[in-house]
């Protein structure tokens, strides 16, 4: 397979899953937002929501304060804004246009389709388009795409750098929807523990689609700890890092095998599997949870660099 | 259910109707290959025409079959019309018209390798040497090299358009890349899909089978240095070019790797494409991209389309260009003329297609006529394409006449002038009904060891009353075109 055919698979499996993470980014934003704000006395929700969507910056010097017409405008819309829900979905029908041989008509047929009801969207009244509308088509709209891939892909080459690519951005997601608890609640530690807290934990599980996941493998009361070792450790967990490492390993492998050679890739993401397989919840509270979010954030990177060295440059020889 | 009578089919007739050949209708009567159309088309209810109209663009959108125009922005992902109304062709009017596109495409080709060789037509004195050493598109670097088989144009795209039941002219040859093919394709897709039962009561010859017999086409011309199964490749300038689709459903088609040239290297006497495996070796590259833009180091410095090296593999024999650097020689509108003279010279054969009678503005004589009857003469730039940069003298107001006027006095030999055709007119699906609209046909000649045509090609339609203008950048339309078995 061309090497820059591989490239725009990989991305297109990073852009789908981009566009979902920034829609159950704004789910978070939304919940949260319909907490009653008492005393004022804790961040902004849609400031670390922007945060975690790592385009807060970019934000602030577009539309200045974050209310949540803007920040909905920003994560869907935006085509400034690479990582908007319209952006990514452009941008992998577009990679989709380029490698269109290496994709079936179904999987094609869904990136198109996507494209065409957003065009759609855009021309339609903003009052008349509901912010959970937007979010559930989202969600409809990559699930559809995964669904074409997983059912009609064959289960060659490409198939692993579309996965691979949709594994690490998960891994990726994952790590900074989660980092959005730090960013709501470190900072005033008197909430921790209260009402307010379990609401937002259970927040963030929702904008998962993993409240329910959730209660089911663990039961009884949401604590930090439980939801932490639901999304980072926890293999039933279809978003958990773990479970990410290891689909990325796996895909990994099947390529080494194909080829015939393994490489550095396959090393790094074997021992990313290995260090969060030995790791506990309570250390990584020892670490500090944004810490140690961040440390996941950074390996991730890494494997997706690695990963790119050896086959997507074509300079392997 | 609204039925239709038969003049309704045809159009309601334009005062200058008469003149233009009926390809439906002949002095009142179908003609034989239409007859199992033409009720379907009689009878087919208003909505169910807008139905399937609309289930076409669906399909063509979905599929993502689309044209951009160069320099008008507006959408990139413009659909060009398609029109549901085939175009037909009888096996007896096909088979001289296959007989008379491959003669052209083995004289066309034949021509190529004697400019590049020793020259003989020219010595011959049967065209002007100014004409083919002087032209743009003779390419230097090539002289002298004689490609596998002697092919230098594998896909010969010859423009035809009717005037007569029998009378075919030849309007222009594309020998470098030309395009359009997949409209060909699709269009007989998505008709077999949309009216399956037409094609159980008529028997038409299937064109399905073009991406292999291309690919076969190019596995026959792999360079002398390749061992063991050619691998062929296309090379696309990228998804920004307005023919992307084209180059990937072709890939796709063929089951080859679809190429930029950023994914192409040379080293050593090979050619080799960037894989995740590393680098594998290319045999044949059939280039979507012009000549100047093949290879930086022997043409444009400044082209980030090309492979450096190259030309360089390709003269050492270690890969196969398609069509080969050097091709458009025999494609410009000036040697056009010459083509009859090149099937008599080589081939020692009567051409069995016309040209269409064409002056030289180069030419003092031919000049003098052209400016004093521009009202009634198409009138084209040697070198242009796409419909710009022509004129149409019977539908051009005085000013636009007098424009083109000065910058064909300017520059004469940039200039070459037709007689307006009477082209011929398909019944096409209009907004008030069925009516004539004038056609073109683009047959694709496949040349490697074998010549191929297969039956059928790419009818563009003007859609607008009264043009003869067919180009898709300039308001034209695609139809499927049926050759009717025996």
């Amino acid at each position: 397979m061309l090497s820059r055919t591989a490239e725009n698979l990989f991305w297109i499996g990073r852009y789908l899953e981009r566009a979902e993470t920034q829609a159950r980014l704004l789910e978070v934003g939304t919940r949260n937002a319909l907490i009653p704000n008492t005393s004022g006395g804790y961040r902004n929700e849609w400031e670390s929501v922007l945060q975690a969507s790592g385009t807060h910056s970019a934000f602030q010097e577009k539309y200045g304060d974050a209310v949540a017409r803007n920040v909905e405008s920003h994560l869907f819309f935006d085509a400034d804004n690479p990582s908007s829900v319209a952006s990514c979905l452009d941008q992998a029908r577009e990679n989709g246009r380029i490698v269109r041989t290496a994709l079936t008509s179904q999987v094609w047929d869904a990136l198109n389709s996507g494209t065409a009801e957003l065009r759609q969207m855009r021309r339609t009244e903003r009052s008349k388009l509901s912010t959970s509308d937007l979010i559930d088509w989202t969600i409809r709209q990559t699930s559809l795409v995964r669904g074409a891939i997983d059912g009609t892909q064959l289960r060659i080459d490409g198939f692993d750098f579309l996965n691979i690519g949709a594994w690490l951005e998960r891994a990726d997601a994952t790590a900074r929807l989660l980092d959005v608890k730090y960013f709501v609640l470190l900072p005033q530690a008197e909430f921790v523990g209260s009402g307010l807290d379990n609401y937002q934990w259970r927040t963030i599980l929702r904008a998962m689609s993993a409240h329910r996941a959730f209660n089911w493998a663990y039961g009884g009361e949401v604590t930090p700890a439980k939801i932490a070792d639901f999304l980072i450790l926890n293999r039933k967990s279809p978003r958990s890092l773990i479970t990410c490492a290891e689909e990325v390993c796996w895909h990994l492998d099947r390529l080494a095998r194909g080829y015939g050679r393994t490489t550095e890739a396959q090393t790094e993401a074997r021992s990313l599997v290995a260090r969060l397989s030995e790791i506990g919840v309570e250390e990584i509270f020892d670490i500090g949870l944004h810490e140690f979010l961040t440390g996941a954030i950074r390996d991730a990177n890494k494997l997706s660099m690695t990963i790119s060295d050896v086959y997507l440059s074509g300079e392997m020889r | 259910m609204q039925k239709q009578t038969q003049s309704q089919v045809q159009g309601s007739a334009p005062e200058d109707a008469p003149n233009y050949f009926n390809e439906m209708f002949e002095n009142g009567t179908v003609r034989p290959p239409y007859a199992g159309i033409e009720a379907w088309a009689a009878d087919m209810p208003h909505e169910l025409r807008a139905m399937k109209q609309s289930e076409a663009e669906a399909l063509f959108r979905r599929i993502g079959i689309t044209f951009a125009v160069y320099g008008e922005g507006g959408d990139p992902d413009r659909l060009i019309p398609f029109d549901m109304f085939p175009r037909i062709f009888s096996a007896a009017e096909w088979r001289k018209l296959d007989r008379g596109v491959k003669q052209r495409a083995r004289a066309l080709n034949a021509f190529i390798n004697d400019v590049y060789g020793r020259g003989e037509i020219v010595k011959a004195g049967k065209i002007p040497a100014r004409l083919v050493y002087q032209n743009e598109a003779y390419e230097k670097a090539v002289v002298g090299f004689r490609p596998p088989r002697g092919v230098y144009s594998h896909v010969v795209g010859v423009d035809l358009v009717r005037t007569g039941p029998g009378q075919f002219y030849v309007l222009e040859d594309n020998c470098r890349t030309p395009s359009g093919v997949s409209y060909m394709l699709e269009n007989r897709e998505i008709m077999m899909r949309m009216f399956p039962d037409l094609f159980q009561a008529n028997r038409i010859a299937p064109v399905e089978n073009y991406p292999q017999l291309l690919k076969r086409t190019f596995e026959s011309v792999a360079p002398e240095k390749c061992d063991g199964d050619p691998t062929v490749a296309i090379l696309t300038p990228g998804h920004f070019n307005s023919a992307y689709y084209e180059h990937s459903f072709l890939a796709d088609m063929m089951g080859v790797e679809l190429v930029e040239g950023q994914d192409l290297f040379v080293e050593g006497d090979f050619c080799w494409m960037r894989t995740t495996e590393g680098p594998k070796k290319v045999d044949v590259i059939y280039r979507r991209i012009d000549d100047a833009f093949i290879d930086p180091l022997c043409f444009r410095p400044d082209s980030m389309l090309g492979v450096p090296g190259l030309m360089n593999a390709y003269r050492s024999g270690g890969v196969t260009i398609a069509s080969a650097p050097g091709a458009g020689v025999a494609d410009d509108k000036a040697v056009y003329t010459f083509v009859p003279e090149m099937v008599r010279f080589y081939l020692g054969e009567e051409p069995i297609l016309e040209n269409v009678p064409t002056w030289q503005c180069a030419k003092a004589d031919d000049l003098k006529y052209v400016l004093e009857n521009l009202g009634e003469l198409v009138v084209k730039e040697v070198h242009g394409s796409g419909g710009y940069g022509m004129l149409v003298g019977p539908k051009s107001t005085k000013d636009q006449i007098e424009i083109f006027r000065s910058k064909i006095v300017e520059r004469p030999d940039n200039y070459i002038a037709q007689p307006t055709l009477a082209l011929s007119t398909v019944p096409t699906f209009v907004e008030e009904g069925v009516a004539p609209r004038h056609v073109d046909l683009r047959p694709y000649c496949l040349v490697g060891e074998q010549i191929e045509l297969v039956p059928g090609g790419l009818t563009r339609v003007a859609l607008t009353e009264g043009s003869l203008v067919v180009n898709s950048s300039q308001g034209g339309g695609v139809k499927d075109t049926w050759v009717m078995a025996d």
